[in-house]
């Protein structure tokens, strides 16, 4: 059996649950009977509190960040390159906390949990979440790890979106707050191509409104073209064509070949789709995508950002990526300039990288060692 | 660095407490100083990423941009000093950048080694070559130094943009013929600025 790379890794981690049974009243004005989460932690949390830190995970992300769920385990958590002994989010130093965000597919209540008014799962039914809904649960799951403040909510895209909202809606829990591959709120284009992965699912005869759980089906062809959609907007166009250029997969141009041709990067699309069907819900992502759309951090100023920023009281860490056209540098330079027309502590960096919006999640070495520089700030 | 002879200078100028933009701040040292010696509130900005690692690794907040493209995110903002140490002659329009630090910065600290020091014009007279020294060590053909100066000609371009010199000090190892004939003997200028 091939050895893990547990050395450098938080090793074997499992994940907790967590029950609150208080009611949650959402901004959509609808209210959740209680909810469970999911979430693990890596290392320890100090006496005195003081170094707990919040990782939030993005659109297609769960509770497990880092670490390995058993031996034979041969993928490690979502972001294993940033959290761990001696990385950037030093598990040696700080106490690691990731949750499953609600509306999720990986253990925390969402569209597929049963709604205890109906005996059903919710299916389509779930209440739209929004990321300040988001932030009030993990609020609540601090307060039931005993935490009362994070040394530092960070997150990427999606994620970073959640840091961001933690500093403005709990300034006073947050000293420090990292928004990377993220944005004040989406664009007209990132909006379309969320409404095209959407439609691709709605689109499925298998949808049925939602209710494919009850129907006993999935949408797994509309799932696979809508994560088609998203991988492709996560890609530089330039790493494509290093990956897979005009190449063939199989087949060929001739004529007498009965085998059609099929380039490298369809099959490679196709591929991420398929996967994405067997761990993803069809449901989970309408309401992540919509989430997504419908974050503004600006609103909390009428619209103006630096205003909106005025009582946040953490420092902040802003990184963009130079081939990222799906959260483009210039959205995080506006955040960075907003935070510093609000005469906030603020570092940004755009990290020259041909790996798009991904590579918030990629072991590229400039990154991480300014990622690990700014958290020497960071007290644990 | 240090043996410049403009970072003291600087520190001596920089108003305690002051919020202070580094522009060009390189690996962060002389703000750190600041902030340590004149619990300055800092920012530095840099293009280079290593720049802006190191510069956070002392626990500075940094931003990653051009100086050149115009620094219009300080827009809203007023700095009581904007520093440019060293980094004057690497810039392609230095007079643009002036006029901006001018008028985001109450003041402004412009340092630069003068170009018209003595054994610059020596080494250009005697052997025909570029000058290098041990500051300033590149090649002509692949320096980033570009726009080299003189005390005479930083003064005159201040002139001509209606920029005032509120103090100048010249360093150098000749002592006082620095202060005396500063376009020959200053190794170095140091230079506070406002705007007309």
């Amino acid at each position: 059996m091939a050895q893990h790379p547990f050395d450098d890794s938080v090793g074997l981690v499992s994940p907790q649950r967590a029950h609150f049974p208080e009611a949650l009243y959402l901004e959509s004005g609808e209210v959740l009977d209680g909810f469970e989460l999911i979430y693990e932690t890596y290392g320890e949390l100090c006496a005195n509190g003081s170094n707990a830190v919040l990782v939030c995970h993005a659109l297609s992300g769960n509770h497990h960040a880092a670490g390995f769920h058993s031996e034979n385990d041969t993928k490690p958590g979502w972001w294993d390159t940033v959290i761990g002994p001696g990385k950037p989010i030093d598990t040696n130093r700080f106490f690691v906390v990731c949750a499953n965000n609600i509306g999720g597919c990986d253990g925390s209540t969402g569209p597929n949990s049963l709604c205890e008014a109906t005996g059903a799962p919710w299916g389509s039914h779930f209440p739209q979440v929004t990321v300040a809904d988001w932030v009030e649960t993990q609020k609540r799951l601090a307060e039931y790890l005993d935490i009362q403040h994070w040394a530092a909510v960070i997150g990427g895209s999606l994620g970073g979106m959640q840091a961001l909202e933690w500093s403005v809606r709990y300034p006073d829990w947050v000293s420090h707050c990292v928004a990377i591959a993220a944005a004040p709120g989406l664009t007209a284009q990132n909006i379309a191509f969320n409404e095209i992965a959407r439609q691709a699912i709605f689109s499925d005869p298998e949808w049925h409104d939602g209710n494919y759980l009850e129907a006993a089906s999935n949408p797994a062809q509309g799932m696979a073209l809508a994560r088609m959609v998203g991988h492709l907007t996560y890609m530089s166009a330039d790493k494509m064509t290093d990956r897979f250029g005009r190449e063939l997969r199989q087949g060929s141009f001739d004529p007498q070949d009965d085998e059609e041709p099929v380039f490298q990067v369809e099959s490679y699309l196709r591929y991420q789709g398929s996967q994405f069907v067997g761990r993803f819900d069809a449901n989970t992502y309408v309401l992540m995508t919509r989430a997504l759309d419908r974050f503004d951090l600006s609103s909390r100023g009428q619209g103006n950002l630096t205003e909106a920023l005025k009582d946040a009281s953490a420092e902040f860490l802003i990184i963009s990526f130079s081939s990222d056209w799906r959260f483009a540098p210039s959205r995080s330079q506006e955040m960075a300039n907003a935070l510093l027309s609000a005469e906030k502590r603020v570092s940004y960096s755009d990290i020259e990288s041909d790996a798009g919006h991904d590579a918030f999640l990629l072991d590229d070495a400039n990154y991480l060692a300014l990622f690990s520089a700014w958290m020497g700030r960071v007290a644990a | 660095m240090m043996q410049r002879g403009d970072i003291d200078t600087i520190v001596s100028w920089v108003p305690e407490g002051g919020k202070v933009l580094d522009l060009g701040c390189g690996d962060g040292e002389l703000l750190h100083r600041l902030q340590a010696e004149k619990r300055v509130k800092g920012l530095g900005v840099d293009i280079d990423l290593a720049n802006i690692t190191a510069s956070v690794g002392k626990g500075l907040c940094v931003v990653q941009q051009d100086m050149e493209d115009g620094l219009q995110n300080f827009g809203n903002s007023r700095f009581d000093a904007v520093i440019i140490a060293y980094s004057l002659q690497v810039l392609e329009r230095p007079h643009a950048v002036l006029e901006r630090i001018v008028s985001i910065g109450n003041e402004a600290i412009v340092t630069f080694p003068n170009f018209g020091h003595w054994r610059s014009r020596l080494s250009l007279l005697f052997t025909g070559r570029m000058p290098k020294t041990k500051a300033l060590p590149y090649s002509w053909f692949d320096t980033p130094n570009i726009h080299f100066c003189t005390v005479a000609d930083f003064e005159t371009l201040c002139k001509d943009l209606n920029i005032v010199v509120v103090e100048r000090r010249m360093s150098s190892n000749m002592g006082p013929l620095a202060q005396l004939w500063p376009n020959l003997f200053a190794k170095s200028a140091s230079y506070r600025i406002t705007r007309r």
